[in-house]
């Protein structure tokens, strides 16, 4: 195929990919806005306002990044785990593999229809927390790229998930004993100097915690680790995940008898 | 002349053990209209996945328009349209949205891929479903949806795995019609059927795969040269009691008390009636029992079920 004809293809899958999740906004774009509004209120408004200042910002302040990329890993992961799910179920995939399309144009293709929902409930998140807080912006080429390519990596891992999973129990598996606990512990909600010195190391092992620290870098200037740590740590897993995700694309695992 | 598609070899054993594909050699020629038929679990299926990459095979080559599947598979891809045997699509779609979208799968603009869908869903009489989800269509609506999805991308092989399967008779004809006029116009259609009297009337070369091993790949003409006894049926005016005894004719009732005679290659069928009127039968109407092509399919697979049978006994 052409360059030409490669793009067309890479873009055929992504309007796709937005086409499906925006079919179904109140499945995809609506549950976030509401949960992560309500977070504002509770986390930030009521309990925020008797916890006082975290990292040297007032609570709502020190959540909002947390918040936004909290949304934007569930969402990028989402959207790739359920969509490849869905068309392995349906056999829809077949279409595109007797299609000339590469394989790293497939992944590259639902990866970026992952960031398009992750980076979309993103911004939508950010403009909610405009109306409770002020946002100023730190650092804005560390916080576009760590949250790009925080989407990129969780899109990545829910096509792993997809490529594995054999039924609907185990797409939501990953993200409700995973995801999830990795996210709550991950200093969304708090900064880890509050943790005792053990609890501070185990911190550390946690990759969601690097995502979330470089990105609050990248709006507040504070961060738990170093801000170039965390981009490092995701380009590295972004790496490992994109070559087993080809890997498995390549052998046809899950998806070719 | 290029063919179509060679396969040499082809094995495929899948993860339990089963061994699907024997070694099959097969070859289409480019323009042919080519049946693979066989009963169910033969290899039909397996054979044509493997040729869509849908099916990893076990070992062989798989060659399209002279493209290897191994090294060339892009390539391969392009000159191929696939028609599956069950539903693939995304059932919450539109008509039109799936058929583009296969298109672009293929490189194709948005423009021109459009253009093509219209095209195509035009001819297979879908145009007016085209804003419809494909859900919402009948069975056979959802089978022409699947026929201008493979063709979308104007390929040069089209591979139909079962298409009329569940299709009433009016519509079967209408595909036939279309199928026909695909291939005068150039695309080589390769194409598995139950329906035998579909690959009599549609297909010039025929191959007959059992137990993943092709048993016959010759010309239609070829293979219906080999059937030495038809089978006739005759409605007489009054009901027999028995059946009659005809010199040089075995016969038998059937269960409706019609006569059946049995015609060997080369008796003439005129003899049949001079045999009757000897005997003061009047038939009042005729017609073949099963189509030519049946009975030389039945008696394909069973002599192969029972040198299967008899080569397991002496091992």
């Amino acid at each position: 195929m052409t360059p030409h004809a490669l793009f067309t293809a890479f873009s055929t899958i992504v309007v796709r990919e937005i086409r499906r999740f925006t079919r179904i906004w109140a499945q995809t774009l609506l549950p976030p806005a509401v949960t992560m509004t309500l977070y504002f209120i509770i986390f930030g408004n009521l309990i925020g306002s008797r916890i006082g200042e975290m990292g040297g910002f007032d609570y709502m302040s020190f959540i909002v990044p947390g918040l936004i990329m909290m949304a934007v890993i569930t969402s990028s992961y989402a959207n790739v785990v359920s969509s490849f799910f869905s068309m392995k179920f349906q056999r829809s995939i077949e279409e595109l593999l007797v299609s000339p399309v590469p394989n790293w144009v497939i992944l590259a293709g639902y990866v970026c229809g992952g960031m398009a929902r992750g980076l979309g409930i993103g911004l939508i998140v950010t403009l909610l927390s405009l109306a409770f807080t002020r946002l100023s912006i730190h650092n804005l080429p560390m916080m576009v790229l760590t949250v790009f390519l925080t989407s990129a990596l969780f899109a990545l891992g829910g096509f792993i998930n997809a490529m594995l999973a054999t039924k609907f129990d185990d797409i939501s598996i990953v993200p409700t004993f995973v995801l999830t606990p990795l996210t709550y512990l991950g200093g969304v909600f708090y900064s880890i100097d509050l943790l005792p010195g053990f609890w501070q190391g185990v911190s550390m092992a946690n990759p969601i915690l690097y995502m979330v620290n470089g990105f609050r870098y990248g709006i507040l200037g504070v961060s738990d680790v170093n801000p170039f740590v965390s981009l490092g740590m995701i380009l590295v897993f972004i790496s490992v995940l994109a070559f087993i995700a080809l890997r498995m694309l390549e052998r046809g695992k899950g998806i070719r008898h | 002349m290029t063919n179509a598609l060679e396969i040499e070899g082809l094995t495929k054993t899948y993860g339990d053990g089963f061994q699907a594909l024997k070694g099959i050699d097969l070859h289409v020629a480019e323009g042919d209209f080519f049946a693979l038929l066989g009963p169910n679990g033969a290899g039909k299926s397996t054979t044509l996945g493997i040729v869509c990459s849908l099916v990893n095979k076990t070992a062989g080559k798989v060659r399209v328009f002279g493209y290897d599947t191994d090294t060339h598979l892009s390539d391969a891809k392009l000159n191929l349209g696939v028609v599956p045997q069950e539903f693939n699509f995304n059932q919450f779609e539109k008509v039109f949205d799936i058929v583009t979208t296969q298109a672009g799968y293929y490189g194709i603009p948005l423009k021109q891929a459009s253009a093509s869908a219209e095209k195509y869903l035009k001819k297979l009489g879908l145009w007016d479903k085209r804003n419809t989800p494909a859900r919402m269509l009948s069975g056979g609506m959802k089978r022409r949806l699947m026929i201008a999805r493979a063709l979308v991308h104007e390929p040069k092989l089209l591979i139909l795995d079962e298409p009329t399967a569940g299709v009433d008779i009016e519509l079967r004809r209408s595909m036939w019609t279309f199928l026909e006029e695909m291939n005068r116009q150039g695309t080589t259609i390769i194409l598995t059927t139950h329906y035998l009297e579909e690959a009599e009337a549609l297909c010039r070369n025929i191959a007959i795969i059992d137990h993943g091993k092709i048993l016959k790949h010759t010309s239609k003409k070829a293979l219906l040269q080999q059937l030495s006894r038809e089978t006739f049926v005759l409605d007489t005016e009054k009901t027999l009691d028995s059946a009659p005894e005809l010199n040089g004719f075995p016969t038998r009732l059937d269960a409706e008390g019609a006569l059946e005679v049995e015609v060997e290659k080369g008796q003439g069928l005129n003899q049949v009636f001079v045999e009757l009127e000897r005997l003061g039968i009047k038939v009042v109407s005729m017609r073949t029992k099963a189509n030519r092509l049946e009975e030389l399919f039945i008696r394909m697979v069973e002599e192969n079920a029972e040198s299967s049978k008899a080569v397991e006994g002496a091992a």
